[in-house]
């Protein structure tokens, strides 16, 4: 068997799912952006569910769920997407063999934890990880471009084949997909805006009751009085859950604030799409947010450094302003979506 | 965030690596911005670290001991726990924490070693014994 590599252009990404339909579109001549993706797919969010535990902690989750941006993209701006899943490991390793003869760049779902080339601090058992292959050698390694990295990887088939096929929350099943044709104008200025009025929506909660109050600014509230709460537990759970809360932000979702950063880069590129000054204004206003959150990390980690000025409820209040920001948020974003 | 301000902690857990932020320059553009590391994050991403490390070095004493069987630290140290086992596994977590105990697990059936070894990419020999030394916490 020969090499197959196939042209790429490789650029890092912030997050793994937009930066692969990035990557997919931009490979088929439709240039589209990694916050533009994440914008279009209305992906902002917040959820805090204390019923879902992951390694005995609650989960927090700053965007919408695996597999969503993707989809929402390609529906939105009508791309074809090729999107399959295998119960047989083999025939989903021939499937994507027989996609690279065929010249195409294969994006997958896959496992953090069997990706070798990893840090190993880095490693979870998480599921819903995406790449894009371009290539195999004819020692059978895989060529990948996998987006949060700064530079190519290459990775065994053995441990990419575990990895497409790991069971678990959010088990992947082999999944991947091609992107078979874009269209050859988009005119994204409608998209825009409604994809602004749908985060904007999503942004105070849910409009159902109990439930609502896990998601959105009043999940961020739920979990900020869960904070204060924290006081009558021990020490060591106190630290675990506040410092969970900074890796879901910073780390494993790419982070609260990364992503409050990427929206606002994309308000930023809609502002000069558009024309519409008063996108310029909420980008900034949403670059605020993010380094409200960033403070809000870096106060839950002096907390856990035990610095004794700080107590759990200067912590929660912080957090509580984050909320309060995105409410207003919200608002300015309703405010302009209308016109 | 300014993109002077993005973070260059050369932080140990991204061995290397970098992350992409987006951040603004003096002229309000956003542009993505290569970072080394967030003291903050590293922080947070050691403490877990280090957790399911004093995890895993406990279990091994307790199976050294012969209070709980080679099972229980494996599955630590792969930084699996009795729930994402189960659902890698298809076991029931009951089934799971019978496992853990060493009397048990000397008799399970091969079927279900294997279902083990095949979840957590480890040989019978590998699963069913320890190590003789006590691993040390690593040191980056």
């Amino acid at each position: 068997m020969k090499d197959i590599i196939l042209p790429i252009e490789h650029q890092q990404s912030s997050h793994c799912e937009t930066g692969v339909i990035s990557i997919l579109l931009r490979s088929k001549g439709l240039n589209i952006s990694e916050p533009m993706a994440f914008g279009l797919a209305s992906a902002l969010a917040f959820v805090y569910l204390p019923i879902v535990k992951l390694g005995g902690l609650p989960l927090i989750a700053y965007r919408m769920p695996p597999k969503t941006i993707i989809k929402t993209v390609c529906k939105k701006l009508n791309v074809n997407l090729h999107s399959q899943k295998f119960s047989n490991p083999n025939k989903g390793m021939q499937a994507l063999d027989d996609e690279l003869a065929k010249g195409n760049l294969v994006g997958l779902q896959t496992s953090v934890y069997w990706l070798p080339y990893f840090p190993e601090d880095m490693r979870f058992h998480f599921n819903a990880h995406n790449l894009v292959v371009y290539g195999r050698t004819a020692e059978g390694n895989y060529l990948i471009s996998d987006p949060v990295f700064e530079h190519l990887v290459e990775c065994p088939s053995e441990d990419l084949q575990r990895a497409r096929f790991a069971k678990g929350a959010l088990a992947a099943e082999g999944r991947m997909y091609v992107v078979r044709q874009v269209p050859e104008q988009v005119d994204l200025i409608p998209h825009i805006y409604s994809a602004i009025k749908k985060t904007a929506r999503m942004m105070n909660g849910m409009p159902v009751p109990f439930i609502g109050n896990f998601f959105g600014a009043k999940g961020i509230k739920t979990l900020a009085k869960k904070i204060s709460a924290l006081s009558k537990t021990k020490p060591k759970y106190q630290k675990l859950f506040l410092s969970n809360i900074v890796r879901m932000q910073e780390e494993i979702g790419t982070g609260g604030a990364g992503f409050r950063f990427m929206f606002a880069s994309f308000l930023a590129e809609s502002a000069k799409i558009t024309g519409n000054d008063n996108l310029q204004v909420v980008a900034k206003q949403t670059t605020a947010i993010g380094d409200n959150w960033r403070e809000f990390a870096m106060e839950a980690v002096l907390f856990c450094k035990k610095r004794k000025e700080l107590s759990l409820d200067d912590v929660a209040k912080k957090l509580t302003s984050c909320a309060e920001q995105e409410q207003t948020l919200r608002a300015d974003l309703l405010a302009l979506s209308k016109t | 965030m300014n993109e002077k301000d993005v973070p260059q902690d050369s932080s140990s857990t991204y061995q290397g690596q970098k992350k992409l932020i987006y951040a603004v320059d003096d002229n309000g553009q956003y542009n993505g911005v290569k970072s080394t590391g967030w003291e903050v994050e590293s922080f947070a991403t050691q403490m877990a670290v280090d957790d399911l490390q004093e995890q895993a070095d406990t279990a091994l004493q307790q199976a050294q001991r012969g209070e709980v069987s080679p099972l229980a630290y494996h599955m630590l140290r792969l930084r699996f726990d009795i729930g994402s086992l189960a659902q890698t596994t298809g076991f029931f977590q009951w089934q799971i924490k019978r496992h853990l105990t060493p009397k048990v697990f000397s008799n399970l059936s091969k079927r279900k070693l294997n279902t083990y070894c095949a979840v957590m990419k480890l040989n019978l020999e590998e699963l069913t014994t320890l190590p003789e030394i006590i691993s040390q916490p690593k040191s980056n």
